[in-house]
C-alpha cells in the first residue's frame, strides 16, 4: 500500500470541478484508491463520495492506493493534488 | 408592491414578468413486478441524461466559457457515481418501487448530504444532485424539456434554477434573474455575472407575478411588481442614464489625460499577471505602471528561472509594443509566502523579511531576475522598481548590484538597453528621506496601501481596524505633497500605484499636488480619466 498526505492550499478546498478530475485520475487505476480526512475514508473514485469530504483549504487529507499499479496511481494523483489543490 | 432580496449583480432591468415553469412532474411511491425491467429503464435513462448532458456541455462551452461549462462534465460523473447508481437499483430491488421514485428518492438523500455541510460552496453542490436526479425522472416519465413561451425578453422568476436549465434558456430573451432560493455561489448568480444583468436571489414573488410589469433594481436589491407610472417613468430614466454613462465611458478610449486647463498625467494599470495585459489594452492605459512579479514566483513550485522570468517579461513588453512597463522586483514575504523560499514564520511579517530584503539578503536570487529584466529591455520600454525602501545605502546596494550585472551581461555579449531606476515610496523613512533618494533615482512610485498602514501603525489585515482606518488621513496627505515636492527636486517623476491613485474623490487633489502619473487597476483607467478630463485646476 502506498500513501501520500496532502495539506489543501485551494481556497475553494476540493470543489466540484477539481474533483471531477480527481475522479477521473483515479479511475484510470485498477488498484483501490481511497482518500481519507479526519477519520473518515472514501473511494477516491466516487465523485459523491469526494465531494461529500468538504475537504476544505488549510484541511490535510490522506490519499492511499492499494493494489496493482498503486506505485504510478500515487505518483499521477498527488502530481495533482500540487498542482490543482 | 415591493419585495426586497439579495442582489447577486447590479443593474437595472424593466420588462414582462414570466415564471420559469418546470417540466418536472410529482413522482409518488408506486409497487412494480419486474425490479430488473425496472433497473433496465433506470439504465437506459441514464444513458440518455448523459447524452443531454454532453449536448448541454458543448453549448455551454460556447456560450460561457470552459470555468462555467465544467458543471455539466462534472454532472456527467455524478450520473456515473457508483454511490449514487447503486442506491438506486439497490432501492428499486429491495423495495420493489419504480425508477422514478427510487432516482427521485436518492436524489433527494445525496442532495441532504451536501446541504448539511457548513460550507456555503457546497451547499449550492445540493442543487446539483438534485439537478440530475430530476433530469433522469423527467426523461423517465417521457417528458420534454421546457420552453420560454414568451416572445419578448423577460425578467425570469423562478424557485431556484438549476445550471442545465439555465443553459437551455435562450439568453437573449432574459433580462434579469429572480429566485425565491439560490445563493450567491449559485450557478444562476454567476451566469448573471457572466451576462452582466441584475439578479436577485431570496426574493419570495407571488404566484400571480406572471403576466405583469415589472421593475428589478440590482443596487436597491429589490423587485417592484406592477409599478406607477410614476415609478416606471423613473426608471426608465434611470437605465438611459446608466446606459449613458457606459457609452460615455468607452467613448473616453483613445482620449488623452489631459484636464479643462491643459494639465496632463501620465494614466498607467497596475497588473499582477501576463494575462491581465488583455485588460490593459481594452482599457487604454497608457501604460503598466506596476507589474507585481510575485507571480512568477508564486505559481512557480521552484525558484523561477532566467529564462522563464526573462520569456515573461519579454512577452509583456512585446504585447505593450513600446508602452513602458515599470516591473517591481519580487515582493515576497509579509501575505505573499512561497514554500520553496524556506523563510521562517514572523511575529510580524508586514514589518519582517520581505521584499528586497530578501534580495539584498540573498543576492543570487535578486541577480537572475534582474539578467532576466535587463535582457527583456531590448524588446520594449521596460522601467525596474524596487520596493520597501527605507535607506540611501539600500539603494546605492542595488545600484552596485545592477552596474555588477551589466557589466556580467556586456562580458557575454548579451544586448541590454538602459532602463529607468525607481523605487517605492511606501515605508514613513523613504518618504522622510526622499529628498536624498531622489539624487539616485529617477522615479518613485508611492505605495499609499502600506505607506498608510505603516504610517497609521494600523495592520491592514484586521478588520476590527476598520474604523480606525482613514486613507485619507492629513498625515498621509501631507506626505504625498512632501514626496512629490522632494522628487521634483531631485529630478524624479512621481507618481502613485496604491489604491489611492484610484480614489475618484482624490484625484484633483492628487493633480494639484504635481503628481506626473497614476497607476490603477484596468478596469479604473477610463473611470479616472474621466475624472481627470472634468477637473479645472485653474478654477
Amino acid at each position: 500500500m502506498k500513501e501520500f498526505k496532502y495539506v489543501i492550499k485551494d481556497e475553494l478546498g476540493i470543489h466540484a470541478r477539481p474533483a471531477g478530475e480527481l475522479v477521473k485520475a483515479a479511475a484510470k487505476y485498477p488498484c483501490e484508491v481511497k482518500i481519507e480526512k479526519d477519520g473518515r475514508e472514501v473511494d477516491a473514485k466516487r465523485i459523491m463520495g469526494v465531494m461529500s469530504l468538504g475537504a476544505k483549504c488549510g484541511m490535510e487529507i490522506t490519499l492511499r492506493a492499494d493494489g496493482e499499479q498503486e506505485e504510478e496511481a500515487i505518483a499521477e494523483l498527488s502530481r495533482f493534488l500540487e498542482e490543482n489543490l | 408592491m415591493e419585495i426586497t432580496g439579495k442582489s447577486v449583480f447590479g443593474g437595472i432591468a424593466i420588462g414582462k414578468l414570466a415564471i420559469f415553469a418546470k417540466a418536472y412532474h410529482q413522482v409518488n411511491r408506486e409497487k412494480i413486478e419486474d425490479p430488473q425491467a425496472e433497473i433496465r429503464r433506470f439504465e437506459e435513462a441514464k444513458e440518455e441524461a448523459k447524452t443531454q448532458l454532453g449536448l448541454l456541455y458543448e453549448k455551454a462551452l460556447k456560450e460561457v466559457g470552459e470555468v462555467n461549462a465544467a458543471i455539466f462534465e462534472v454532472h456527467q460523473m455524478m450520473l456515473e457515481d457508483l454511490d449514487y447508481v447503486e442506491a438506486i437499483t439497490n432501492m428499486i430491488e429491495s423495495q420493489m418501487v419504480s425508477a422514478e421514485y427510487a432516482v427521485a428518492t436518492t436524489g433527494d438523500n445525496f442532495s441532504a448530504v451536501f446541504a448539511e455541510m457548513d460550507d456555503d460552496y457546497m451547499k449550492a453542490r445540493a442543487a446539483d444532485v438534485k439537478d440530475i436526479s430530476r433530469r433522469v425522472v423527467t426523461i423517465l416519465q417521457g417528458g420534454s424539456s421546457f420552453e420560454l413561451a414568451a416572445g419578448e425578453p423577460v425578467i425570469l422568476l423562478a424557485d431556484d434554477l438549476a445550471p442545465s436549465e439555465t443553459v437551455q434558456l435562450d439568453k437573449s430573451m432574459v433580462l434579469s434573474f429572480v429566485t425565491r432560493h439560490g445563493s450567491a455561489n449559485s450557478h444562476t448568480a454567476i451566469l448573471a455575472r457572466t451576462m452582466n444583468i441584475p439578479a436577485l436571489i431570496g426574493v419570495d414573488f407571488p404566484e400571480d407575478a406572471a403576466g405583469k410589469t415589472g421593475i428589478v433594481d440590482g443596487y436597491k436589491e429589490k423587485i417592484i411588481i406592477d409599478p406607477s407610472i410614476s415609478v416606471l417613468e423613473e426608471y426608465r430614466r434611470k437605465q438611459e442614464e446608466e446606459e449613458e454613462k457606459k457609452r460615455l465611458l468607452l467613448e473616453l478610449k483613445g482620449k488623452e489625460d489631459v484636464t479643462l486647463d491643459g494639465k496632463s498625467i501620465h494614466l498607467y494599470a497596475n497588473i499582477g499577471s501576463v494575462a491581465d495585459v488583455a485588460a490593459v489594452l481594452a482599457n487604454d492605459a497608457e501604460g503598466i505602471g506596476l507589474f507585481r512579479s510575485e507571480f512568477l514566483y508564486l505559481e512557480s513550485k521552484s525558484y523561477p528561472t532566467e529564462e522563464e522570468q526573462f520569456a515573461a517579461y519579454r512577452q509583456v513588453a512585446e504585447m505593450m509594443a513600446g508602452k513602458k512597463v515599470i516591473i517591481r522586483t519580487m515582493d515576497i514575504g509579509a501575505d505573499k509566502q512561497v514554500d520553496y523560499f524556506g523563510l521562517e514564520r514572523e511575529e510580524n511579517p508586514a514589518m519582517g523579511y520581505r521584499a528586497i530584503r530578501i534580495c539584498l539578503d540573498r543576492q543570487e536570487i535578486f541577480r537572475t531576475q534582474l539578467r532576466a529584466l535587463y535582457r527583456a529591455s531590448c524588446y520594449g520600454t521596460i522601467s525596474i522598481m524596487f520596493p520597501m525602501i527605507i535607506s540611501v545605502d539600500e539603494v546605492k546596494q542595488i545600484k552596485s548590484i545592477i552596474e555588477e550585472v551589466k557589466a556580467g551581461l556586456d562580458e557575454e555579449s548579451v544586448p541590454y538597453r538602459d532602463v529607468e531606476i525607481g523605487i517605492m515610496i511606501e515605508t514613513p523613512a523613504a518618504v522622510m528621506i526622499s529628498r536624498e533618494l531622489a539624487e539616485l533615482v529617477d522615479f518613485f512610485s508611492v505605495g499609499t496601501n502600506d505607506l498608510t498602514q505603516y504610517t497609521l501603525a494600523l495592520d491592514r489585515q484586521n478588520p476590527k481596524l476598520d474604523s480606525f482606518y482613514d486613507s485619507h488621513h492629513p498625515a498621509i496627505l501631507k506626505m504625498l505633497q512632501m514626496i512629490v515636492d522632494n522628487g521634483h527636486a531631485g529630478g524624479c517623476w512621481v507618481g502613485i500605484c496604491g489604491e489611492l491613485g484610484a480614489d475618484l474623490t482624490l484625484t484633483e487633489t492628487l493633480l494639484r499636488m504635481g503628481f506626473d502619473e497614476l497607476s490603477v487597476s484596468p478596469s479604473m483607467i477610463l473611470r479616472v480619466r474621466q475624472k481627470i478630463r472634468e477637473t479645472d485646476l485653474s478654477a
